[in-house]
């Protein structure tokens, strides 16, 4: 029953040019409805970037290495197609485990593995950026053995790949509410954010104690400070405002994802990336997140490729 | 089917025949609905109507038609919900977006809403017959000039209504209307060094970082007197939200049938809600815990 919310269209995959206007209009011209759905875009209907970009000015070892890309990424994904940003809710660790008589925290661990295989894939063919959503505000709820499990399994494993991520040029960015997180915790998000700010091969934003609602409200919270300041005017608010105090401004060339996975054949946000998903291309998939592999991955970016994306407008 | 006949007689200003069949489809459709009221039923449906310019496409006739033979689909649907037990219905009419379609394409969509609106709020139209409150939901200052008084007209016209609620999103994007009530609540927070109450209706807010919280942002929404949907239903197989009623949405359960909107029939209702019926249990657990986080 569910297989038939995935889409299998046979539609082409199309590129849209939008021009958008990303600052306010202000002054006595008055803004029209073109000007207001411009707006409303911001920044998710660029161009698809086109991968790789090559121009004269590239230098040989990065032409190299995009060569050894090509030849890496499989044969029914188009590199033009792909998707810029992918977002993922890795659902369905503790059913996995149950399913197999083991407890949650294997199922977590089992998760962790995945998600490292899916991060190694997304840099080999070229995504330039990966947002997971690890951990939400909701789950805190959950009981407190788990919880301090995941806690700790979330340290050891920025511990142990740091070394990682400063190899294979990941940098790293954690968004969500990091002051329930437990101290240790906290210091360590700090460091490795810090170490790896000047990576460049792929983004990687990792949501921990998240939620979309609480995002927006702060995002709030910090616009109306500047409106208190003095800075900003309440009437000339505008989406890109709003875009921009969003933590998922740590990668401000697409903050928007193009394309969202969830796993474990559930049909929904759950406070996810509220925002951000305006236009985002929906994935979902019955598989649980440990067994989620390369197989299924290239499924949902030839699932993506094959969508025609249209933001509203017509495509003759 | 034949309900449809009925509409379409009730909208050109006859009373349908006394008709046994209809008699006997009504009386069947209120067995099946009592049935599948067995189970939880939503109380909040919302539907992306997608499709309509295909259908006209693969028809092989003129563009507004799959519009029109939309909003009969649209009647319909609702006379479903509502018999159903369904009291909030929301559609995606008209995006903010949309404006960037071609002009005529724009007009023409803004003189079928006018002729459509004023159809609803006629003697013996589907609204007089259930009774249902109308909402437009979105930036109505958008909205050509004769639209956007039909529409205050009949948000004021069934304003008192108690039955079920349509609510429509016209010149509407979520974000849009997330932004409105960003603006809506620092404008009000300012004021709040002036003398306003603050949120716990105490003495004068003096550090407002303090004060915007998530339910201030929810009562300055368009949707903040209605529930969040218990099911969006986006037709023609699309896998995406477009922008639509993103922070409402966030527990909903989406669905995305493959029938294009003039297609979407009974049936096809049916269907989501047993789908939703099956999955209501875990969903429920997620609210309540979503809840108890808030």
């Amino acid at each position: 029953m569910l297989s038939s919310l995935h889409l299998n269209s046979p539609l082409n995959y199309a590129t849209l040019n939008c021009s958008s206007t990303l600052l306010p209009l202000r002054g006595s011209r008055r803004r029209t409805r073109r000007d207001v759905a411009n707006e409303s875009l911001g920044s998710t209907a660029r161009p698809a970037r086109r991968y790789p970009s090559l121009s004269a000015s590239l230098a040989p070892a990065r032409e190299e290495e995009e060569r050894k890309e090509k030849a890496l990424l499989p044969p029914s994904l188009r590199p033009e197609s792909l998707p810029r940003h992918v977002a993922v809710i890795m659902d369905g660790n503790s059913r996995w485990a149950k399913a197999r008589g083991l407890p949650s925290s294997a199922g977590h661990e089992a998760g962790y593995r995945t998600l490292k295989k899916m991060v190694e894939l997304s840099g080999q063919w070229g995504i330039r950026a990966l947002t997971v959503f690890a951990f939400s505000s909701e789950n805190w709820t959950r009981p407190k053995m788990e919880v301090d499990f995941l806690m700790t399994l979330f340290e050891n494993v920025l511990k142990e790949s740091l070394g990682e991520f400063l190899r294979e040029g990941i940098r790293v960015c954690i968004i969500g509410d990091s002051s329930e997180l437990p101290p240790s915790l906290q210091k360590l998000v700090k460091e490795v954010v810090d170490k790896t700010k000047n990576n460049t091969q792929i983004d990687v934003i990792v949501a921990i104690s998240y939620s979309g609602r609480k995002e927006i409200t702060q995002a709030c919270q910090n616009i109306a400070r500047k409106v208190k300041d003095g800075l900003l005017e309440p009437e000339d608010i505008t989406e890109s405002h709003i875009t921009e105090e969003l933590e998922t401004n740590c990668i401000p060339e697409f903050p928007n994802p193009d394309l969202l996975i969830r796993t474990s054949g559930e049909l929904r946000l759950s406070n996810f990336l509220l925002w951000q998903s305006a236009y985002t291309e929906l994935f979902f998939t019955n598989t649980y997140w440990p067994d989620f592999g390369e197989a299924d991955y290239i499924e949902a970016l030839t699932s993506f490729q094959n969508r025609q994306r249209r933001f509203g407008q017509r495509i003759n | 089917m034949l309900a449809l006949i009925d509409l379409e007689m009730e909208k050109h200003g006859r009373k349908p025949e006394p008709n046994i069949f209809g008699s006997v489809w009504r009386f069947l459709r209120r067995c099946l609905f009592l049935v599948l009221a067995l189970g939880p039923m939503p109380n909040h449906i919302a539907f992306i109507m997608d499709g309509n310019r295909r259908y006209a496409k693969r028809r092989n006739v003129k563009e507004g038609t799959g519009h029109g033979v939309g909003f009969t689909t649209l009647t319909s649907v609702c006379q479903y919900c509502f018999e159903m037990g369904v009291k909030y219905v929301t559609v995606y009419a008209f995006s903010i977006d949309n404006f960037k379609r071609k002009p005529e394409e724009v007009q023409s969509l803004m003189d079928l809403m006018k002729e459509k609106i004023d159809e609803l709020l006629e003697e013996e139209s589907i609204v007089q017959k259930y009774g249902f409150r109308i909402n437009f939901w979105g930036s109505l200052d958008l909205l050509s000039e004769p639209v956007r008084l039909a529409a205050e007209k009949a948000m004021a016209h069934t304003a008192s209504n108690t039955g079920p609620v349509l609510s429509v999103c016209v010149a509407y994007t979520s974000t849009n209307e997330i932004m409105r009530a960003i603006k809506k609540s620092c404008a009000r927070k300012r004021l709040g060094t002036r003398g306003y109450a603050n949120c716990d209706g105490e003495s004068v807010c003096e550090d407002i970082d303090g004060c915007v919280t998530v339910a201030d942002l929810e009562e300055n929404l368009d949707t903040a007197d209605c529930p969040d949907p218990d099911i969006v239903i986006r037709t023609s197989g699309e896998t995406r939200l477009s922008n639509f009623l993103l922070w409402q949405t966030s527990l909903s359960h989406l669905q995305n049938p493959n029938p294009l909107w003039p297609e979407f029939s009974l049936r096809n209702l049916i269907w989501a809600i047993l789908e939703y019926q099956k999955i209501y249990p875990y969903l429920e657990a997620r609210r309540r815990l979503a809840k108890k986080e808030n």
